[in-house]
């Protein structure tokens, strides 16, 4: 990868590799960690500034922020689940959304430059809250008989198939969508993020005698990747609140 | 090269896939906060908020709709009033022109026997007037006649004259054939 020879210094794996700042109480507190807590910062600062005083008559942040949370309200909680039961999850959909948006948005913010659902930690802990409620929610309104009918796909009429298509839905449903969903967005971010560096780095690296016109393209890429990374980001997140009212709207769904 | 052979190394030993236990910690506390906050203190918030303004909003609404009807009677009111005031105004104009057609008729008659009256009064006038003036040219005719025929006979037929009355009777005579040839 880096071994071409002339010392470009390609991003790689290492560029998600972060040397420890700090240690506390025994755990490394590395930049993603302080990057990650800065996020639950930034939302929770911006919305109690929406929110903490709400008027009815709103301010300009306050109308920024309903404006965000009424397209996750009604543009996916509302959408999938439908007003009556989706209210319940509005909340936690809300904060998800808020909170993988951010963490995508570090990616191309100065100093930072580092979007923290690149490491797959963050998106594993989301989604693996997301399959929790799932299986717990699916356990509360179909009891354990149902559980399984619903996960494994239960359907009489599919006759000889049935066993081979309850294998695969098990799996499928209790394994692989899980890991799916976090990966969906880990990928989605973490290439992005290679291809920023890239690019960047690549800017900095032709800057010299008769490259410079590379130089120069590899600047406007970097701009290019740079809106389309802020495309990608939001992209992301409210494909993540999407699938996760899917998944649960498949829980609340009567067997079929 | 030795560097770029170390960084291989431990790249071989990183898989992007398997999380780092802290961050999976980090992660899940941070994700906590933002849940509790938005769940327990930011969302209660703005929706007793929200739905304060659809309140307001769909009061106002009522409002407008109340408005709105009142200000339909009171314009039908209007309406009415409107008409009856024209009829009211055609009524009486008509009443004012039957008025004024008959007070023209009045003052018309009016003048007209004025009119009459006057012409009554001047010919009565000039009637009286020719009479003074035939009585007064019959005594001066008369006289001048007397002195005339006393100059041709030579005497003073005045007296005479005075006591016959026949000047007074030629004169008559002359009056009746004036009469006689008009």
């Amino acid at each position: 990868m880096s071994d071409n020879g002339c010392g470009f210094p390609a991003p790689g794996l290492h560029s998600f590799l972060f040397k420890p700042i700090a240690t506390v109480g025994g755990i490394e507190f590395n930049k993603v960690m302080l990057l990650a807590i800065i996020t639950t910062a930034v939302v929770v600062s911006f919305f109690y500034a929406a929110f903490g005083k709400a008027k009815v008559v709103p301010g300009k942040l306050q109308m920024i922020g309903e404006a965000g949370y009424d397209f996750v309200r009604r543009g996916i909680v509302y959408e999938t689940l439908g007003k009556k039961e989706g209210e319940k999850y509005v909340p936690f959909m809300v904060s998800l959304f808020f909170f993988i948006w951010v963490m995508n948005i570090w990616s191309v913010i100065p100093l930072a430059q580092f979007p923290v659902s690149s490491i797959i930690a963050y998106p594993m802990v989301l989604a693996a809250i997301v399959w929790l409620v799932w299986v717990g929610l699916t356990f509360k309104r179909h009891g354990f008989v149902g559980f399984f009918k619903n996960v494994t796909g239960y359907d009489k009429s599919l006759g000889a198939v049935l066993p081979l298509v309850m294998i695969i839905e098990f799996f499928s449903n209790l394994l692989v969508r899980p890991f799916t969903h976090a990966v969906r967005l880990f990928a989605n971010m973490f290439a992005g993020h290679l291809m920023l560096v890239m690019f960047t780095v690549a800017s900095w690296y032709l800057l010299n005698s008769w490259m410079i016109p590379a130089a120069g393209v590899s600047f406007v890429m970097t701009m290019v990747m740079i809106m389309f990374e802020l495309f990608v980001q939001a992209v992301q997140a409210y494909v993540f609140v999407l699938l996760a009212c899917s998944y649960i709207q498949g829980a609340l769904a009567e067997h079929h | 090269m030795i560097a770029n052979l170390v960084q291989l190394a431990a790249e071989e030993k990183q898989n992007p896939l398997i999380p780092p236990g802290p961050e999976l910690l980090v992660g899940t506390i941070a994700f906590a906060i933002v849940f509790f906050f938005f769940w327990k203190k930011l969302l209660p918030n703005i929706n007793k908020v929200l739905e304060e303004r659809r309140a307001a909003i769909e009061g106002g609404i009522e409002e407008a709709e109340a408005m709105k009807v009142e200000a339909q009677s009171v314009l039908e009111q209007y309406k009415a009033q409107l008409a009856e005031a024209r009829h009211e105004a055609a009524r009486l104009r008509q009443e004012a022109q039957e008025q004024g057609a008959a007070l023209i008729a009045e003052m018309r008659a009016e003048g007209q026997r004025q009119r009459e009256e006057i012409i009554a009064a001047g010919h009565a006038q000039i009637e009286a007037d020719r009479k003074a003036a035939a009585s007064a040219l019959r005594q001066d005719v008369g006289k001048l006649a007397t002195e005339l025929a006393g100059k041709l006979v030579g005497e003073s037929l005045e007296d005479h004259a005075r006591q016959s009355r026949v000047i007074d009777r030629f004169l008559d005579e002359l009056d009746q054939k004036a009469e006689a040839a008009r």
